[in-house]
């Protein structure tokens, strides 16, 4: 056990446990606000973890999509839909909680079942440092170059799509468009902003 | 036991978390009520599956790799996915009012 192997194990140790406790916390608390940050450091930890497999390229992806995109795009929507409501509540509810966590509680004991009693016969971690990220723009441009392209066709259509769906609808009929008088009024006219719609 | 040749974490402790990671990702999914959190779940249960391609990728695959690219393609649909999602929120919230999964029941009868 020299120091190496110990410090892996440490580190190790610590990054899964803030993943295993900010799962659960993000999952938990009641505030979504610190749900929300919460979710940046499990993300940030699950990069520490990728760090540790040797793959230091996927690491920075992970920090700069998950952390920096999505997780930044979450609280955006928090905060545009920012409002204390009363929850109805259901009768119900707190079978259908234990009925869930029995289900997911027994598909935990599968999953660890077969990853613990599984022969896995593996030649071990090879470490192959900065040239991973070589072999992934080869990998890209050679025997994955379909699935490249139509990843930024999706990313594209994506892009598109949020922008069409979160539009604010603004009515203006054909012949408002033709009238120049009609379109200084439809200037000056206030637009509903989400904060107004919300209040009634 | 200790003086593993493989190294000091086995695979099997990265697959351990993964599987905890996406078992709390599928709890929160259908427990949560506010529509923002079950996309939060969604995340979760995708970076489990990341974890898990990743480990296999470096324990089994050797200087390959394989599993580096699939997790960067996971990526992105999860980027993709997110923008989409948050969209749709958005537009739901603004006809609706309210953001409880319970009241989005328009296609269930």
């Amino acid at each position: 056990m020299n120091i190496a192997y110990s410090t892996e194990l440490i580190c190790f140790l610590i990054l899964s446990s803030v993943i295993v406790s900010g799962s659960l916390a993000v999952v938990l608390l009641e505030n979504i606000v610190y749900s929300a940050f919460l979710l940046g450091g499990v993300f940030m930890a699950v990069a520490g973890l990728y760090l540790l497999l040797n793959a230091s390229f996927v690491a920075a992806a992970q920090i700069l999509v998950y952390v920096g995109a999505v997780n930044v795009l979450i609280l955006f929507a928090i905060m545009l839909v920012n409002k204390k409501e009363k929850l109805k509540p259901i009768d119900g509810l707190k079978t259908r909680k234990l009925i869930s966590g029995g289900v997911c509680g027994g598909l935990l004991i599968l999953l660890l079942r077969v990853s613990i009693t599984t022969d896995w016969n593996i030649p071990g971690p090879t470490s192959i440092g900065e040239e991973a990220t070589e072999r992934i723009g080869e990998h890209l441009f050679t025997d994955y170059l379909l699935p490249f392209e139509l990843a930024s066709i999706l990313l594209l259509m994506a892009m598109i799509g949020a922008i069409v769906l979160a539009r604010r609808d603004v009515s203006i009929t054909n012949d408002n468009i033709n009238d120049l008088t009609n379109q200084k009024s439809l200037s000056d006219k206030k637009i509903r902003l989400l904060s107004e719609n919300s209040l009634k | 036991m200790l003086e593993n040749p493989i190294g000091p974490v086995p695979l099997q402790a990265y697959l351990i978390v993964a599987a905890f990671l996406f078992c709390t990702g599928v709890w929160g999914l259908i427990n949560s009520r506010n529509a923002v959190r079950v996309l939060m779940s969604i995340e979760l249960m995708l970076n489990a599956v990341n974890i898990n391609l990743m480990s296999f990728s470096s324990y089994i695959d050797g200087s390959i790799i394989r599993g580096q690219v699939f997790s960067i393609f996971v990526i992105t649909v999860a980027a993709a996915e997110a923008a989409v999602g948050l969209a749709i929120l958005l537009s739901l919230y603004r006809n609706r009012v309210t953001i409880d999964m319970e009241s989005f029941n328009l296609l269930k009868w």
